[in-house]
């Protein structure tokens, strides 16, 4: 497999990227045009029948579903998603600095269970029935059993309400963001672990492993050059869909723990009818999200060169 | 079709079961067993067992705490919320919501997974790519979103849950079933049994898929807990069941304002969910060592 066939993969998967994101975008624009009139929320029963027409026209709701949805679309593709129906500014700058917000969050929380997950498993693989294999499968049992949600309120109810060591909420200094990256990540870290290790068990019982051990191979090489990148492979099938888990899990922990990024914003836009504003955070979301499966999608055939993508 | 899919898996089980499954491997699992028990008959005879009525709001003995704590008493074995109601009886029939959601979503979605997850695995072309995007669709559209989106345009309640699940849940099975085949695809047997003339409906469903089955079995175990707390996320969300309806996410919502004077009413539910997840949790395990005999013949 050489570079080029790489690449080749990289260019289609772009081209598809692009299409999932267009129909995500797509749907989100017709179901909140669905939901309720935006309309509603920004006026009172006081405003005349003439003021929200005129409102309506203002924001660009009048006229039929489909041209409203043509026009979307020629703005979107030059990268104008309209301005906030509450704020006025144009909608991508209303998402940005939340975004960096939630993006924080998640690199600490994917960080925090890639080194607290992938070494946990490897040791529990290679010492199985041990003292440390034990504590790493009741770890991540745990950690799995546990709703985010909960683990959330019970960390608050401990380190805030009853030590007073942790702010309650919000964002600020380092001490902000210890509590909403352990929510987050215990989950993801209990995955990684299990895979890691049920991937790792397996691949020390394959004929390739016993040869290597046959040929005198010191174990450590058996176990970095051989074994692990075999091990890896459900692990970065997995990292694809935890980017996902991720996400979904910001816009809880964030309400948890009223952290100001993507998620409660969009919880926040639904209510209140901001559907522009709403439309460019799925937007970033569903972008980042296409972006990580690819680069997942890309590992494979690095990873496992027995799989050669498109090979019939 | 989902006969096929049925019968090389059921007879994976339980052949391993007739190999070697000894009392003391059976009885390792006997506290998961119980757990299950009692969330099994609480969630289906919750009407029965229960002495109140779960949505029974009585202000007048409300945030009585449980029987464990002063003022508490076995009237109201885990005392009540902040409406008064028995939280014993809206734990149970919390079970049964919970239940319901794990008996519709699992099934329906590790069949429509491992479907598409055969066919785009198998068939690398066109097909691949489309199934495959579908999957990147769901995934990157995330679950909750579409469910608050659902909830405003639908309403709430537990039929757009468990439909929103399904949707969402599918495509978890499609991409490992998928991973597996790509790799089992290229090994000798399924060559060989390619060379020999099969039909790729008899390679799929009697060479590649029993070299799946474990995989979909324990994911499918492990996604009973994951479907439970994706059921209480929504509804501790305030996007999921109906309000008034006792589900576990939807007491801990409630419970959330008065956390720092009574701790029982989201401690309660949250015990009730970890219990039930855990023994998810601990039987997908058991069943992986289980269904493993490559492990079975290291120990």
């Amino acid at each position: 497999m050489g570079a080029q066939s790489i690449s080749a993969i990289l260019i289609s998967r772009l081209l598809q990227g692009i299409l999932v994101v267009f129909l995500v975008v797509s749907i989100v624009f017709l179901v909140s045009r669905l939901a309720r009139n935006p309309v509603e929320y920004l006026t009172t029963d006081e405003t005349t029948a003439e003021e929200k027409e005129l409102l309506k026209e203002q924001l660009g709701l009048s006229g039929p579903i489909g041209i409203q949805y043509v026009n979307f679309l020629i703005d979107a593709v030059q990268l104008d998603l309209g301005n906030s129906f509450i704020s006025a500014r144009p909608a991508l700058s209303e998402v940005g600095s939340r975004a960096s917000k939630t993006l924080q969050l998640g690199a600490a929380a994917l960080v925090f269970s890639m080194v607290l997950g992938i070494p946990l498993g490897i040791i529990a693989a290679l010492r199985r029935a041990s003292p440390t294999d034990w504590l790493a499968r009741l770890l991540a049992v745990l950690g799995q059993a546990t709703p985010n949600f909960w683990l959330g309120l019970m960390l608050i109810f401990f380190f805030s309400v009853q030590l007073d060591l942790m702010p309650t909420g919000g964002s600020g200094g380092v001490e902000h963001i210890v509590l909403p990256t352990i929510t987050l990540g215990l989950l993801s870290s209990a995955v990684s672990m299990r895979l890691t290790r049920s991937g790792m068990i397996d691949v020390m019982n394959t004929d390739f492993v016993r040869t290597a051990r046959a040929k005198g191979l010191r174990e450590s090489t058996i176990i970095w050059r051989h074994a692990l990148r075999h091990a890896l492979l459900p692990v970065a099938t997995i990292l694809g869909i935890q980017v996902g888990y991720l996400i979904a899990g910001t816009i809880i922990v964030e309400q948890v723990f009223a952290w100001p990024g993507i998620g409660r914003l969009m919880l926040h836009t639904i209510t209140v009818g901001d559907f522009p504003v709403l439309i460019a955070a799925i937007l970033v979301i569903s972008t980042s999200i296409v972006v990580a499966n690819i680069l997942v999608d890309i590992s494979y055939p690095i990873i496992d060169p027995r799989i050669r993508a498109g090979a019939r | 079709m989902s006969t096929q899919v049925a019968a090389p898996a059921a007879e994976t089980i339980l052949r391993s079961f007739r190999i070697g499954v000894s009392w003391q491997r059976l009885l390792l699992l006997s506290p998961a067993l119980i757990i299950l028990g009692v969330f099994l008959v609480a969630g289906i005879f919750a009407d029965l067992l229960s002495a109140y009525d779960p949505e029974e709001i009585v202000l007048i003995r409300r945030l009585t705490p449980p029987v464990v704590q002063e003022g508490g008493s076995w009237a109201h074995p885990l005392g009540t919320d902040n409406l008064g109601r028995d939280i014993l009886s809206r734990v149970m029939y919390g079970a049964r919501v919970s239940l319901l959601v794990v008996v519709t979503c699992i099934p329906a979605s590790a069949l429509i997974g491992t479907l598409i997850g055969l066919l785009a695995g198998w068939r690398v072309g066109w097909w691949d790519r489309l199934l495959m995007r579908l999957v990147d669709m769901q995934l990157a559209l995330p679950a909750l979103l579409f469910a608050l989106l659902i909830s405003v345009v639908f309403g709430r309640s537990l039929l757009n849950v468990i439909v929103i699940i399904i949707i969402f849940s599918w495509s978890g099975y499609a991409r490992l079933v998928r991973a597996d085949v790509l790799s089992l695809r290229e090994q000798e047997f399924v060559v060989a049994a390619r060379a020999s003339g099969a039909t790729d409906r008899r390679i799929l469903f009697r060479h590649v898929l029993p070299n799946i089955v474990n995989t979909i079995v324990i994911m499918a175990t492990l996604d009973v807990p994951a479907v439970i707390l994706i059921e209480a996320a929504l509804s501790f969300l305030n996007i999921g069941v109906a309000p008034g309806t006792p589900s576990w996410g939807a007491m801990i919502s409630e419970g959330r304002n008065f956390m720092t004077i009574a701790w029982w009413p989201i401690w309660m539910p949250g015990i009730a969910i970890l219990l039930v997840s855990l023994t998810g949790n601990l039987m997908g395990d058991w069943l992986r060592d289980t269904l493993d005999p490559r492990l079975r013949n290291v120990r």
